[in-house]
C-alpha cells in the first residue's frame, strides 16, 4: 500500500555532512538510520610530534565553529599536564571571551540554522526581504560576539593570544568598556529574541533520557567543573572515558556513545537540565517566558534553551568586565615549566561537553591525544529519538515526515566536522 | 544577469565558511548583487546551475576527488578559499606517517570501516583560477575577490612577505624575541595578524613567488636555528609542498 521512503543525503543547514534513512512499508517501520559519512580528519594523529604552543594553536582547527572551545580545552588540558595554575585574572579573561563565543554559535544556530524551519523557508537568505529586521538584529548580535572575541584573542575564528599559562595581548580598559556599552544594548535585541521565539510553534515530542553537562557549585557551568549526570550524579573529569563510552558504528566516520541509558545528550539543554539554578536573573526570566523548564526531555527545546543561555552570556559578560576592570587588568606574562605528564580539559562547547586528554615528554612534545566531542556524544541520542518519533508520526506525509526529522538533527545543532571522526535522510 | 554562486565543503573545520556568514551588515549588500544557489551550510534549496564555486576543505578522500570533478565541470570559475583547500594545510600533517597508522591511533580495531588517502590541495585535481590563503581565509581578501569578479576586474594576491606588513603595524622581530618565525617567506595579507596579536607567523598563506631563501638562511643563522627548525614549522601548513617535491 503506502511506501516511505525517505532519503536525505546530506541534511542542509547544519555545520558537517550526515544522512537520514527511513524506510516504512504499510506503516511498518524496516529501517530508521543516523549515518555520519563525515571525512576523517585524523587530528590524534595529526598532532602527534608538535611542540604544546602547536599543539593549542592548531587544536582550534578541529573546529572553525567552535574554536574558541577547541581552543580553551586543548590549552587548559595541557596547564593539567604541566600543573600550571592560570591566574584569577586569566579565568575571568577566559570566561568572557567564552561566553563571545557561546553568543556567536547560538545566535547563528537559532536565526540563521533552525528559524528558518519555524518561518516556511529554506535559508535565513530570503528573509533579508521579508524579516529585514529579526536579520539585521542576529547580524548585529553576531558581530558583537565577534567583536569581543576579536578583543580579547585576536580573533573569533582560531583565536591567537590565548596561550597556555594565560593571554599573550590584553585590551585596554576603555574598550572593555565601550563592549560593555554594546553589550548592555544587545540586552534589548535578546529581549526581541525572546518575543519572536515565544510566537513560534516548537514540535511537541518527549523522550526522557541521560543528561550530562559540566557542573561547578560557584556558577552555570562553562570551562569548569565536574562532569554530572542527571542519572548518576558527578565525577571528576578525569573519568570521562567511564562517562563517554565511545564505540564505532560501521554507518558512521563519528564515534557513537552511551552511559548509564542507551544513550545520553549533551548541549544547552543538558547543560540547563543539570544547572538551571545557577541562571542568572535575566536568564531565568527568558526561560520562564519561553516556557522552559527543567527537566525539560523536548529535544525540540534545545534552540529555546541556546537563547536562555545567550541571555546569561551576555549577563555575566557585564558582571565580568566590571570585575576585571575593578581588578585592575595586569599585562600578566604567562608562565609555564614544561613537565612530562597527561592532562585532561573539559568545556563546554555550545554543543556540549568536550573532552581534550593530551600526554606530553619532557620536552612539551606531544605524544598522545585523545578527543571527545559533544556531537559525537549526541549522536546515539539522535538515533533513539528518531526510533521514538517515526512511529508516533507514521501517518503524516512523507514530506512533513522528512521536516520533522530534520528539524529534530538541527535542534541538536551538530557540528559535524568536529565529529572528527554526520547527516542524511533515506526514505526508502 | 546575477552571477550564481555555489559553496562546497571538503575535509576542513568550516572555519572559512564562517567567515563567509560572518560578512554581518555586508552579506545583506553582497546578497543583493549575486545569487547563491547552493550553500549547505546555510541553505537548504541546492541549485546546480552555479558559475562560480567556492571550495574550502582539502581533498582527502576518493569521493572527494570525483566530487570536485563534477563541481569543476560545472563551474566557470572555481576559488579555493582558506590553507586547506589552497595547500592541503594542516590536513597534510597525517602524510607524513602511512595512512593505515593514522587509521589504527584514531579508530583502533574500528579503521576497516574508514577511507582516507593523503591530503591534496583542490589545485593538485583539478585547475583552480583563484586562490584565497590563509587559515582562516581574509574575508576582506574575499571582499576584494568579490568586488574584482563582479567589475571584470584583475585580481592578486600580494607578492611581499608578511615581514612587511609586519613592520608597517610596528611589531616588534619575532626573531629579536628569540622565537621562530615563518613572515619572511610567507604571502602577506594577513596585516601579520598573529604576530600583532603576540604571537608569531605559521606560514598559513603558503609561500610568496620566489622567496629569498638565501636571507631566511641568515636570519636563521643569526639566531642560532637550523634548516630542520623551521622545516618543522614549515610543514604545518605546507607539507603538501615538501611532499611532492
Amino acid at each position: 500500500m503506502t511506501q516511505l521512503n525517505i532519503n536525505v543525503h546530506h541534511v542542509t543547514r547544519v555545520e558537517g555532512h550526515g544522512n537520514i534513512t527511513v524506510n516504512a512499508k504499510d506503516g511498518k517501520i524496516e529501517e530508521i538510520t543516523w549515518e555520519i559519512p563525515e571525512s576523517p580528519r585524523f587530528f590524534e594523529a595529526m598532532l602527534r610530534g608538535l611542540n604544546y604552543q602547536d599543539v593549542t594553536w592548531l587544536a582550534p582547527r578541529i573546529c572553525g565553529i567552535c574554536s574558541v572551545a577547541h581552543s580553551t580545552a586543548a590549552i587548559q588540558a595541557t596547564e593539567a599536564a604541566f600543573g600550571v595554575q592560570p591566574s584569577e585574572q586569566t579565568m575571568l579573561l577566559r570566561k568572557l571571551l567564552y561566553h563571545a563565543e557561546t553568543l556567536q554559535s547560538h545566535v547563528l544556530h537559532f536565526y540563521f540554522l533552525a528559524a528558518p524551519d519555524f518561518l516556511g523557508v529554506g535559508s535565513v537568505f530570503p528573509l533579508i526581504n521579508t524579516h529585514k529586521e529579526v536579520v539585521l538584529r542576529a547580524l548585529r548580535l553576531k558581530k558583537l560576539a565577534n567583536d569581543l572575541a576579536d578583543l580579547l584573542a585576536g580573533r573569533k575564528t582560531h583565536p591567537t593570544s590565548c596561550v597556555v599559562g594565560g593571554f599573550v595581548k590584553f585590551p585596554e580598559t576603555s574598550q572593555l568598556r565601550t563592549m560593555q556599552q554594546r553589550l548592555t544594548e544587545a540586552m534589548d535585541d535578546l529581549k526581541e529574541t525572546v518575543k519572536l521565539f515565544t510566537g513560534l510553534n516548537v514540535p511537541d515530542f518527549i523522550r526522557p533520557t541521560e543528561y550530562i553537562a559540566l557542573k561547578d557549585p560557584k556558577e552555570y557551568a562553562f570551562i569548569s567543573g565536574d562532569i554530572s549526570s542527571t542519572d548518576t550524579g558527578t565525577a571528576p573529569i578525569t573519568d570521562y572515558l567511564e562517562m563517554t563510552n565511545e564505540f564505532c558504528v560501521p554507518q558512521s566516520t563519528a564515534k557513537f556513545s552511551k552511559h548509564a541509558r542507551d544513550s545520553y545528550m549533551v548541549g544547552a539543554l543538558a547543560r540547563f537540565n543539570n544547572n538551571y539554578s545557577q541562571l542568572l536573573p535575566e536568564a531565568q526570566k527568558a526561560a520562564g517566558e519561553l516556557g522552559l523548564k527543567a527537566v525539560c526531555d523536548n529535544p525540540y527545546m534545545i534552540s529555546i534553551a541556546q537563547i536562555v543561555e545567550s541571555v546569561h552570556a551576555v549577563e555575566d559578560s557585564l558582571r565580568l568586565i566590571d570585575q576585571i576592570v575593578a581588578r585592575g587588568l595586569k599585562e600578566e606574562k604567562p608562565e609555564v615549566k614544561v613537565r612530562a605528564g597527561r592532562g585532561v580539559g573539559a568545556v563546554e562547547a555550545p554543543r556540549g561537553i568536550l573532552f581534550h586528554d593530551y600526554t606530553y615528554d619532557d620536552k612539551g612534545v606531544l605524544t598522545e591525544a585523545n578527543y571527545v566531542i559533544p556531537t559525537n556524544q549526541n549522536h546515539n541520542n539522535i538515533q533513539k529519538d528518531m526510533e521514538s518519533l517515526v512511529p508516533s508520526i507514521i501517518n503524516k506525509t512523507q514530506d512533513d515526515i522528512t521536516l520533522m526529522l530534520e528539524m529534530l538533527v538541527r535542534a541538536y545543532d551538530p557540528c559535524i566536522s568536529c565529529s572528527t571522526h554526520l547527516l542524511e535522510v533515506r526514505f526508502v | 544577469m546575477k552571477p550564481k554562486l555555489g559553496f562546497f565543503d571538503f575535509t576542513g573545520c568550516e572555519g572559512c565558511q564562517l567567515e563567509v556568514i560572518n560578512f554581518e551588515i555586508e552579506l545583506v549588500e553582497l546578497l543583493e548583487l549575486v545569487d547563491i544557489v547552493n550553500f549547505r551550510e546555510a541553505m537548504t534549496e541546492k541549485g546546480e546551475d552555479y558559475e562560480i564555486a567556492f571550495i574550502d576543505g582539502a581533498i582527502t578522500t576518493e569521493s572527494d576527488i570525483s566530487r570536485i570533478k563534477k563541481i569543476r565541470e560545472q563551474a566557470k570559475i572555481v576559488v579555493a578559499m582558506g590553507a586547506c583547500a589552497c595547500l592541503g594545510g594542516v590536513n597534510c600533517l597525517k602524510n607524513l606517517r602511512p595512512m593505515e597508522e593514522n587509521l589504527k591511533i584514531v579508530y583502533g580495531e574500528c579503521a576497516g570501516y574508514y577511507n582516507t588517502i593523503p591530503a591534496r590541495p583542490v589545485s593538485a585535481v583539478v585547475p583552480v583560477e583563484y586562490e584565497l590563503p590563509g587559515c582562516p581565509m581574509n574575508r576582506h581578501e574575499f571582499v576584494r575577490l568579490g568586488k574584482a569578479l563582479l567589475l571584470g576586474k584583475k585580481f592578486e594576491l600580494p607578492n611581499y612577505p608578511v615581514c612587511v606588513e609586519c613592520k608597517m603595524a610596528g611589531n616588534v622581530c619575532v626573531f629579536d624575541k628569540g622565537e621562530f618565525c615563518l613572515g619572511p617567506v610567507t604571502r602577506a595579507g594577513c596585516s601579520a595578524i598573529c604576530v600583532t596579536t603576540g604571537r608569531h607567523c605559521w606560514g598559513c598563506r603558503g609561500l610568496v613567488d620566489d622567496p629569498n631563501v638565501n636571507s631566511e638562511k641568515e636570519i636563521l643563522q643569526k639566531h642560532g636555528l637550523t634548516v630542520d627548525d623551521i622545516l618543522n614549522q614549515f610543514r604545518i601548513f605546507n607539507g603538501y609542498l615538501e611532499v611532492s617535491k
